[in-house]
């Protein structure tokens, strides 16, 4: 079981690869090589998920040294927990989705191979982030992820695209310089980068208190710029809306989530805890975003544009609920970024169906879609009665989990910013749908024809998820969400949880 | 002492390039000093006074090597980094090239077409 948790991480990376190899010999092959690796990952990734794996997996024949309470980790250590397991489980399911939409996204042009060079990279950069035991490794597998997806946003090569990868990668790599400033703070202060020695150290409060703060202060400003937060937001709404459809459902669905929101929970809940100055800090964040995204999204007419913006938004929901650090707090706020997945990589890759469909991206010159391209309008539809919350989807049981956790944990003012948003989320989207789908056709739209199956099959997938995770979630998908939550804040008086992760690398309990 | 707050300083020097310069190849210079402060400061956490270099010869014993050397883990880290920025800086300088063929100019008041 532990050999298997490399394979998340080498599978993709040999897909990369394979891709790179046979871009002259058969470049036809490599849009294949993408959606094998991806069914690949997620056939891993749900043997992981129904069998409950967890454990560590050492590179490179090192491993564990010392004994008992001196015991010390040396090497790179991948592990595989509750809070890994659900987020691998997404990436493996949007970039299932993605790599089917690909096939007949993009036309077999010359680029196209070295598009699945970096889709397989991105991936692997993203499953290694999720796996990574200490802090420099996340770092790397954060860098291997973002520097593929800078090239990705850059890939279709206009003035603008290449204006917002240059914008992106500045960014993004100020944002990575401070989570590396970050780190080697705590490695000055402790001697550790293992995240299971590094939160016992800081447990011992072997990190004088400004250090602390100062590293602290380096991961919201890094993670905060990775989940895009509102202050340090701007990159998003170029980049995502200038990377083709199916990638821009894998950043906005999965890349703000597993560099930002997974790593501000492991670092901060399991390694540097939250105390009060994070805790506000992260729920400002949240609340300006939730209210920041939702208004600059009305003004928006490019539909890519009001979808990023509504990402920045709904990344605020996740951060109000993990600054709470209560378990139903983190759960919540885990189940909506789950359910974030969901729909936003359905609405992007809808986004590019109904770009196929009009010709255009701006809503304006859209209309009566629903009569010439039904499949697709019925994805659209789907995803965007999710994102707005309507009860049968998951998108209104994860915004209510958010606000009882709210309302339980005091933080009643946060709850009514958070309810307020949502109805703003439901405006636009009323707007979206009236606007493309129905009203009059026109003319020029007279012979517009349906994308193919390939296209609006993987958007009909990911919404009969989304209504399946907001019907069936008591049964099975709290099973999930909860080992997740579990692995990050315990319920109910239990052990907390960094000791749990402590125990995961080292074996046995920390005496 | 100094070499931290000189390791700042550069950090510094790094951030106003970046921010402040309109024209892009500066920026991609101030990413680069950025990029050296904090290796540079990687460096210095690892350092000991009066140590060598972590090279372990054949024979050497153990204990006399971890107390005569200094720290080697900094430095294997400021490798990766350094190949890592490396890639970053390739990739900025492909963009700074493709942007200046599109636009003729490097100036980013000029080229700036995306808003928000």
């Amino acid at each position: 079981m532990e050999t298997s948790v490399p394979a998340f991480v080498a599978l993709p990376l040999f897909a990369g690869f394979a891709c790179l190899l046979l871009k002259r010999a058969a470049p036809d092959a490599t849009p294949w090589i993408s959606v094998g690796s991806m069914l690949g990952l997620l056939a891993l990734a749900a043997i992981a998920t129904a069998r409950g794996d967890g454990g560590v997996a050492f590179a490179g024949g090192w491993g564990l040294r010392g004994a008992g309470a001196d015991a010390f980790v040396v090497g790179i250590a991948l592990v595989l927990d509750g809070l890994s397991r659900l987020f691998l489980l997404l990436v493996a399911v949007v970039g299932t989705a993605s790599s089917i939409y690909a096939l007949r996204y993009l036309a077999p042009e010359a680029g196209r191979p070295l598009f699945h060079v970096l889709f397989n990279v991105l991936v692997a950069g993203m499953n290694g982030a999720l796996l990574a035991g200490d802090l420099f490794n996340l770092y790397v597998f954060v860098e291997v992820a973002s520097v593929a997806s800078y090239g990705l946003v850059a890939y279709r090569a206009g003035g603008t695209e290449v204006e917002a990868a240059f914008k992106y990668l500045v960014l993004g790599t100020l944002a990575s310089t401070a989570i590396l400033l970050g780190t080697t703070v705590l490695y000055a202060a402790t001697g550790y980068l293992n995240m299971a020695d590094l939160s016992a150290g800081i447990a011992r409060g072997e990190v004088p208190r400004i250090p602390l703060l100062f590293a602290s202060g380096l991961f919201v400003l890094g993670f905060g710029t990775k989940t895009a937060a509102m202050p340090f937001h701007a990159w998003l709404p170029d980049a995502h809306p200038s990377a083709p459809a199916p990638i821009s459902a894998m950043l906005s669905g999965l890349l703000i989530k597993t560099l930002g929101i997974y790593a501000l929970v492991r670092v901060f809940s399991v390694v540097v805890g939250i105390d009060d100055h994070v805790r506000t800090t992260l729920t400002v964040l949240g609340c300006l975003s939730m209210w920041g995204g939702v208004l600059l999204a009305q003004a928006q007419d490019d539909l890519k544009r009001i979808l990023a913006f509504h990402s920045v938004s709904q990344m605020g929901y996740v951060l109000i609920a993990i600054a709470l650090d209560t378990w139903l707090g983190v759960a919540a706020g885990l189940f909506h970024a789950m359910n974030h997945a969901l729909f936003k990589s359905a609405l992007f890759l809808s986004s590019g169906s109904l770009e196929e469909v009009t010709g255009t991206r701006r809503l304006s010159g859209m209309g009566g879609v629903f009569q010439r391209a039904p499949a697709t309008s019925v994805g659209l539809v789907g995803a965007c009665l999710s994102i707005s919350g309507i009860p049968p989807f998951n998108g209104f049981w994860s915004k209510l989990l958010i606000l009882i956790a709210l309302v339980s944990a005091g933080q009643m003012l946060v709850a009514v910013l958070a309810a307020g948003a949502a109805l703003m989320t439901l405006v636009t989207f009323v707007k979206v749908q009236r606007k493309a789908l129905f009203g009059t056709l026109p003319a020029r739209l007279a012979d517009a024809r349906e994308v193919p199956a390939a296209m609006y099959l993987p958007v009909l997938a990911l919404v009969v998820l989304c209504l399946l995770s907001g019907l069936l979630w008591p049964v099975g998908v709290d099973g999930v969400i909860g080992a997740a939550a579990s692995a990050v804040r315990a319920p109910f008086g239990e052990r907390p949880a960094a000791a749990v992760y402590v125990e995961t690398i080292h074996g046995e309990p920390p005496r | 002492m100094t070499f931290y707050a000189l390791t700042f300083a550069l950090f510094g020097v790094g951030l106003y390039g970046l921010l402040a310069k309109r024209n892009i190849l500066k920026k991609v210079l101030g990413l680069i000093i950025l990029d050296h402060a904090i290796n540079l400061l990687l460096v210095a956490v690892g350092y000991r006074a009066g140590r060598g270099a972590p090279i372990r010869l054949p024979g050497d014993d153990t204990t006399a090597f971890v107390l005569g050397s200094v720290d080697p883990l900094p430095q294997a880290l400021v490798l990766t980094s350094i190949v890592i920025g490396l890639g970053v800086t390739m990739l900025l300088v492909a963009m700074v090239v493709r942007l200046h063929q599109r636009y003729g100019t490097l100036d980013v008041d000029q080229m700036d077409r995306l808003k928000g």
